[in-house]
């Protein structure tokens, strides 16, 4: 179970570090902790896993990578897992889930996302992964982004989070 | 954005340090200054190339919940319908795809039970069926972008 000041501590920089010298510190004050513990609480959440990593967050599309296509495989449950990690070996692939099937609209069970600059060259990876992988023989679908609606962090904690939570 | 905004953004999505004064560890490995590096991030921050500065949390381990959704939906009401997805507080993206289900969406919530809320809300405003594909098995979660 997460302790409340590590909620109020997550709530805290979800949105960002302070970009200032000494971010922990104004962290604390805030908080009304002291900077080593504040040090000392996030160093156990990343240990835990709880943050996953912790740096910057970039705006994918302004950095030119306009062509982000989503690339999903029908691929036999039992091999599913085999498959995933071995496609995630491939340093263009940024994301890999299994994630459900919905029947006949929708067979697909392995989800990849490929970031890149053009369309070409996504499609010149997903070619490549293919006779990599000898997926040959899988149904799979690629589609693209077409425009972004909305784009932002996860906030886990929309409403201020209280000490008694 | 030059050279030494491209480094810091590459170096910078690799992680950042845990300690009193992580802005002048990191930047000493990029030979510029501790004012310069956080100018610099400012600067990016402010024209939106980065979106946040900070961490990226499990959802799942923090008791939290996040799932991939997608809506088939009518051309000529696609930008209506969009609307009413964005107005939700928990979708985190929300983007066009050319296939019949042709939004795709990510629902973040405080807690998993209030996925199925969102979703049944979401159904009831839309009238449309959304297709839930919560992860069954994550292999790999590395997103880094060279600048």
């Amino acid at each position: 179970m997460i302790e409340a000041i590590d909620l109020q501590l997550v709530a805290a920089v979800q949105e960002g570090l302070p970009i200032a010298s000494r971010p922990y510190a104004l962290i604390a004050e805030q908080l009304n902790l002291d900077e080593a513990e504040v040090i000392s609480r996030l160093a156990k959440l990343k240990q835990q896993g709880l943050i996953k990593r912790l740096g910057v967050i970039v705006k994918h599309r302004r950095l030119g990578y306009q062509s982000n296509a989503m690339v999903v495989f029908n691929i036999p449950d039992a091999l599913v897992n085999q498959m995933g990690q071995q496609v995630s070996q491939f340093q263009f692939i940024n994301l890999c889930y299994q994630r459900p099937r919905h029947g006949e609209h929708w067979p697909y069970n392995l989800f990849c996302m490929i970031h890149g600059k053009s369309r070409e060259k996504v499609q010149q990876q997903l070619s490549y992964l293919i006779e990599s992988c000898a997926l040959e023989n899988y149904a799979h679908d690629i589609l693209f982004s077409r425009r972004c609606f909305k784009q932002r962090g996860a906030v886990y904690f929309p409403t201020p989070v209280t000490a008694n939570k | 954005m030059d050279d030494i905004d491209r480094t810091i953004i590459n170096r910078l999505q690799e992680g950042f340090p845990i300690c009193p004064a992580p802005y002048q560890r990191v930047a000493e490995t990029l030979n510029i200054s501790e004012q310069e590096l956080l100018e610099r991030l400012q600067i990016l921050l402010d024209s939106g190339i980065l979106s946040r500065f900070g961490p990226m949390f499990h959802a799942e381990h923090m008791g939290g919940a996040l799932t991939l959704a997608a809506l088939k939906v009518p051309e000529d009401n696609y930008d209506t319908i969009a609307e009413t997805i964005n107005a939700f507080p928990e979708v985190a993206h929300n983007y066009a795809r050319k296939h019949l289900l042709n939004m795709w969406f990510v629902l973040a919530t405080e807690t998993p039970v209030q996925i199925q809320q969102v979703i049944t809300q979401i159904e009831t405003q839309t009238k449309l069926t959304v297709y839930n594909m919560p992860k069954i098995q994550e292999y790999f979660v590395g997103l880094k972008l060279e600048a």
